[in-house]
């Protein structure tokens, strides 16, 4: 099977002050294209340092990073961008909408950015897909946490992504509409077929997913295949 | 890379634009408020562009109505036979003038003025009118041997058409009075006003004698095409031998257009000034904004934005406010600019008709674009680094990139400063002493405000209350708004009391003692046979006579051993011109005055017979003559040549109300040779200057009299026309000022807003709130006012000193009116924009802000 991600050897460390703090150390592990992905950890683990790195968000000080074929690590940080606007999309703890615009314009900005001429019509069924076509003229502040993540969504399949990236998606929600977020997450991706990759500290959650890559103090504890669980 | 398609790919301008408005829409209350910072100042700047183009398009197009002919050959004696033939080589003046300041008497009402009398033969003027009432007056006056009078003149004394007026020894009768004429408005017009009598009164009025100061004037009609460079190089040596002049109507009025672009030049400068405090306010306002839209760039980025379309997004933004703002403030300055002929109308010798001139109209929206980019381009940089990790995490902290792009931001802000100040200065010298000055102004509030964060952090008052302390914190916290508010709080007030101080300056400069050995009425043009009685009359007045100067003419003859005919000829010298042709007023006396200090060489009491005569010259004349002690000058006193040596240099105050000579001779040189006199007295009040002034006309009717007091209220009056002039100026920079202060206060509440919810959340009182913001602006208020004031003190101590060469004492109005009223208008804004946060449930804000 075709590996959409592939990292090897991966560390990264930050300096704080005078002090090296190593976050992640000698990571490597591939993803299958299609595939449904946890990166679960308590908080400090490097989850999100792994995530943004994934992502092409950062660049590592030692490993590799293949996504969707390319070594992301020799790209600029413009390339990198254009990438993650063809290939990839997000979806944020804290939604991260963009606060000035409407909901159907933070959904269409990635595939206005690809110069896409039928963004508005597209991202007008996505809205629908999430059942806020009724909103898609409001602002975020306008609408409640569940919704903006739902906006959020649509965004991330708007330029229909081969691979997503989760951080954290219900961790703002309350867990009745975190749960009504995932239904949706899963569905939308089956439909897609993406790859999808979440990161979180829900293991119940993260078992929703094919395969779990557990990491503690920057290192992979444990990489198992749901169905081996 | 393999499957990435190139960057020409994506979104093209049309989205960025679309990206800019949709993000702008929702800021727009903010971006109107950076937009209205440079609409001010632009309008300052746009106004008097405007009005200095159309001064110099009125003073070209009217030269020949402000001279009254094509051109003039002019001489303060009555030209010499070479002269002569050369008017009559040009077939003869079409019109002459002999004018002289004079003291003319209405026997009706029995009061006295002095007058500018024109004695003038034939038709002029040739160009522009000599309006007057009745109208026929004009061309009637001649024939019917009448006076015509300033009608501001007939005025003030009540005359009528057909009442007498006395020149000299003629008495004419009054044909009419001048509403508008060559030479009939102005500053000098209102010290003397005009009175036009027939040439041929002149000679009976008596007052063509020694020591006159006499003007000779030859008008001429030119061709119709005439060239005015071949006619001045074939006149010009001849004449300026002969010490005649040739003006033409070009030169007069670019002389005249001169003159005033130099005031133009520094109330552009005050309006330049009002431009960067908006830029200031610009830069503060575009840094925060920038800062706020920090998460949504990151967002954008991880979206798959460039750097270069995010970038671009912001930039667009800024230029489009900034663009706007220029139109709107060219807008607003064209038609302040109709205002200009009506504030400054005493001052123009010319009708001022308004129109549009382009260069203003491009100038204007071109300035608001460029400037608010350029200061806001340190902030915007910031969008080209933020990386997309920022949507996963806060980075903080500056790189060395961003570093390095500022300061050749900032280097590229000050060239621009610079040749923008250069552009309306066109003197590379002064645009550096301008930018210099700004930095140097603005460096020491920024030090202030650093070295007042740093004190303030070091020195921590712990044991102060709850209130005290969460104020004190907040000037010194991230994200404070310390610096941008006391420097434009700070500038804002160093303009405006340097405004009124320099004010006071230059009244101090013109006031003088009042006691009773001060003169304050001068009398000129006395004969030496008429002194002695001159004086008795003064004395029988029961006044005093204070000075008694004796004043012989002369001219120089050569310089260190070279005629000056030989070096008006040569090209290449560095005397100045004026040296030249000058007809010096000399004086002669045994020792030094009040406002005389030797600078160098010796003081000669008088002269010792068989050495070379010593004189004493002022520092402005030995530089401009390029004379040291020790040089020998001759000169040609009435046709005597006097050969002297320089022995002495004099520093002179020019500036104080007496008498002063730039040459002095000892005495016993001069005694004998043809000369006139200048006494003056001290008239306790107007009624006895006034009963002085009718005796010695009656008396000594070829005396003029000039009332110092008189002429004192007049400078009084026009420096606060122009004081009036500066402040409506001024004003521009205050109304910026207190934009760029309410931009500024209303940046820090969006910076304070989440703060002040999450104490009310936890419990704080409105009024703790309150006290805590009031008290944060009341710190700024008064530190960035008393630091500008106190700047502005000394800026102005050091004019007084080097420029004016005066003490000084300040005026108490910027410390008692602006300190308290700039602090109280920093508290009010700031209380108002505070207010929304007391008001509303912080569940409501911080959903409103968190949006």
């Amino acid at each position: 099977m075709t590996k959409i991600l592939n990292v090897n050897n991966l560390g990264k460390s930050y300096t704080s002050g005078s002090k090296k703090l190593t976050v992640l150390e000698d990571i490597s592990f591939e993803v299958d294209e299609g595939a449904t992905f946890a990166i679960v950890g308590p908080s400090g683990s490097g989850k999100t340092t792994l995530l943004g790195l994934c992502a092409g968000l950062d660049e590592p000080d030692t490993g590799t990073v293949f996504l969707c074929g390319t070594e992301i690590n020799t790209l600029d940080e413009d390339q990198r961008a254009q990438l993650r606007n063809q290939k990839v999309g997000f979806i944020f703890q804290n939604f991260q909408l963009l606060p000035t615009l409407t909901a159907l314009e933070n959904v269409t900005v990635p595939l206005e950015l690809q110069g896409d001429k039928n963004a508005r019509k597209f991202g007008l069924e996505l809205l629908e897909k999430v059942g806020l076509a009724d909103r898609s003229h409001h602002y975020p502040s306008q609408l409640s946490g569940g919704e903006q993540q739902r906006v959020a969504l649509a965004r991330a399949f708007s330029n229909k992504p081969s691979i997503l990236f989760a951080d954290e998606p219900t961790g703002n929600l309350d867990a009745e509409t975190g749960e009504k977020v995932i239904e949706l997450l899963f569905d939308l991706n089956k439909e897609a077929g993406t790859t999808l990759i979440i990161v979180t500290h829900d293991y119940d959650l993260a078992s929703r997913t094919q395969r779990i890559l557990k990491l503690r103090g920057g290192k992979i504890m444990s990489d198992q295949l749901m169905s081996a669980l | 890379m393999k499957d990435v398609k190139e960057p020409s790919y994506g979104a093209g301008t049309i989205w960025l634009f679309n990206m800019a408005w949709r993000d702008a829409r929702a800021s727009m209350k903010r971006l109107l408020l950076f937009m209205a910072s440079i609409t001010l100042g632009i309008a300052a700047l746009v106004a008097i562009e405007s009005f200095g183009e159309n001064l110099k398009e009125n003073f070209n197009q009217q030269s020949k109505s402000l001279m009254g002919a094509d051109f003039l050959i002019a001489s303060n004696q009555p030209p010499s036979p070479k002269v002569q033939k050369m008017i009559d080589s040009l077939g003869g003046a079409d019109a002459k003038e002999i004018n002289f300041p004079s003291m003319a008497a209405f026997p009706k009402s029995g009061t006295t003025k002095l007058v500018l009398v024109r004695g003038i033969d034939g038709g002029f003027p040739f160009y522009g009118m000599l309006e007057t009432i009745p109208v026929s007056a004009a061309k009637n006056y001649q024939a019917e041997g009448g006076a015509l009078v300033d009608a501001t003149l007939m005025l003030q004394f009540g005359l009528k058409q057909g009442d007498s007026i006395k020149i000299g020894l003629e008495t004419l009768p009054i044909s009419g009075s001048i509403t508008s004429g060559p030479g009939s408005t102005g500053i000098s017009a209102s010290v003397a006003p005009p009175v036009f009598i027939p040439y041929g009164s002149i000679e009976k009025t008596g007052l063509i004698q020694t020591g006159s100061r006499i003007e000779y004037k030859n008008y001429f009609v030119a061709d119709p095409e005439p060239n005015y460079i071949s006619l001045a190089k074939k006149l010009d040596p001849v004449l300026d031998a002969e010490n005649a002049d040739l003006d033409t109507h070009e030169s007069t009025g670019r002389q005249l257009g001169r003159r005033y672009d130099n005031f133009g030049k520094f109330l552009n400068l005050v309006a330049f000034v009002a431009l960067l405090l908006g830029c200031v306010g610009v830069a503060s306002s575009v840094h925060i904004y920038i800062k706020e839209k920090l998460s949504s760039i990151a967002v954008l980025k991880c979206l798959g934005a460039t750097r270069k379309q995010t970038f671009l997004i912001y930039l667009i933004q800024i230029a489009g406010m900034g663009l706007i703002g220029g139109i709107l403030g060219t807008i607003i300055g064209l038609a302040l600019q109709q205002l200009f002929p009506i504030i400054l109308e005493d001052f123009l010798p010319i009708q001022l008709k308004t129109s549009f001139a382009i260069r203003p109209l491009i100038i204007g929206p071109l300035l608001g674009l460029c400037m608010s980019v350029l200061f806001a381009l340190s902030p915007l940089l910031s969008t080209w680094y933020v990386s997309p990790l920022q949507v996963l995490r806060i980075q903080e902290g500056v790189s060395r990139k961003t570093r390095r792009a500022n300061l050749f931001i900032f280097t590229f802000i000050l060239g621009f400063l610079l040749v923008f100040s250069y552009w309306l200065l066109r003197n590379i010298w002064y645009a550096l002493g301008f930018v210099a000055g700004i930095m140097v102004v603005f460096s020491i509030l920024t030090g202030i405000a650093v070295l007042f964060m740093r004190i303030i952090k070091r020195y921590f008052p712990a044991s102060w209350g709850f209130t005290a302390r969460q104020s004190l914190l907040n000037l010194y916290r991230p994200n404070n708004q310390t610096l941008v508010l006391l420097l434009s709080i700070g500038v804002g007030t160093f303009l405006i009391s340097t405004l009124y101080f320099t004010k006071d300056i230059l009244l101090a400069k013109t006031s003088f003692e009042s006691s009773q050995d001060t003169p304050n009425l001068i009398l000129m043009d006395v004969q030496t046979n008429e002194t002695s009685e001159v004086a008795q009359t003064i004395r029988t007045n029961g006044l005093k006579v204070v000075d008694n100067i004796p004043i012989v003419t002369m001219r120089m003859q050569s310089i260190k051993g070279r005629s000056v005919n030989d070096i008006r000829q040569d090209t290449a010298r560095t005397i100045n011109g004026w040296i030249l042709n000058h007809e010096f007023r000399v004086t002669y006396r045994d020792s030094l005055i009040d406002s005389e200090t030797l600078a160098s060489g010796t003081w000669n009491p008088e002269f010792q017979k068989g050495a070379a005569i010593p004189i004493s010259l002022s520092d402005n004349i030995a530089r401009d003559a390029q004379v040291v002690e020790g040089d020998t000058l001759v000169f040609n006193v009435q046709g005597v040549l006097m050969t002297t040596v320089v022995a002495s240099i004099r520093n002179v105050d020019w500036g104080r109300m007496q008498m002063n000579f730039s040459v002095i001779f000892p005495t016993k040189v001069l005694e004998n040779a043809p000369q006139f006199h200048i006494l003056t007295t001290n008239v306790p009040n107007e009624k006895s200057s006034a009963t002085l002034q009718k005796v010695l006309v009656r008396k000594f009717p070829t005396v003029s009299i000039i009332d110092i007091r008189q002429l004192l209220k007049m400078v009084e009056d026009i420096l606060d026309k122009i004081a009036w002039v500066i402040n409506f100026m001024a004003f521009f920079s205050i109304l910026t000022g207190i934009i760029v202060l309410f931009g500024s206060v209303r940046n820090s509440k969006y910076q304070r807003i989440k703060e002040s919810v999450l104490l009310r959340t936890l419990g704080a009182k409105a009024k703790q709130i309150l006290k805590i913001s009031a008290l944060e602006y009341i710190y700024l208020g008064i530190l960035g006012s008393g630091m500008g004031l106190l700047l502005s003190l000394i800026g102005s101590q050091l004019l007084a000193i080097f420029v004016f060469k005066t003490s000084f004492t300040p005026s108490w109005v910027p410390f008692f009116v602006l300190v308290p009223g700039i602090t109280l208008l920093v508290l009010i804004i700031g209380l108002a924009n505070s207010r929304s946060v007391l008001n509303s449930p912080p569940l409501e804000v911080l959903r409103k802000e968190g949006g």
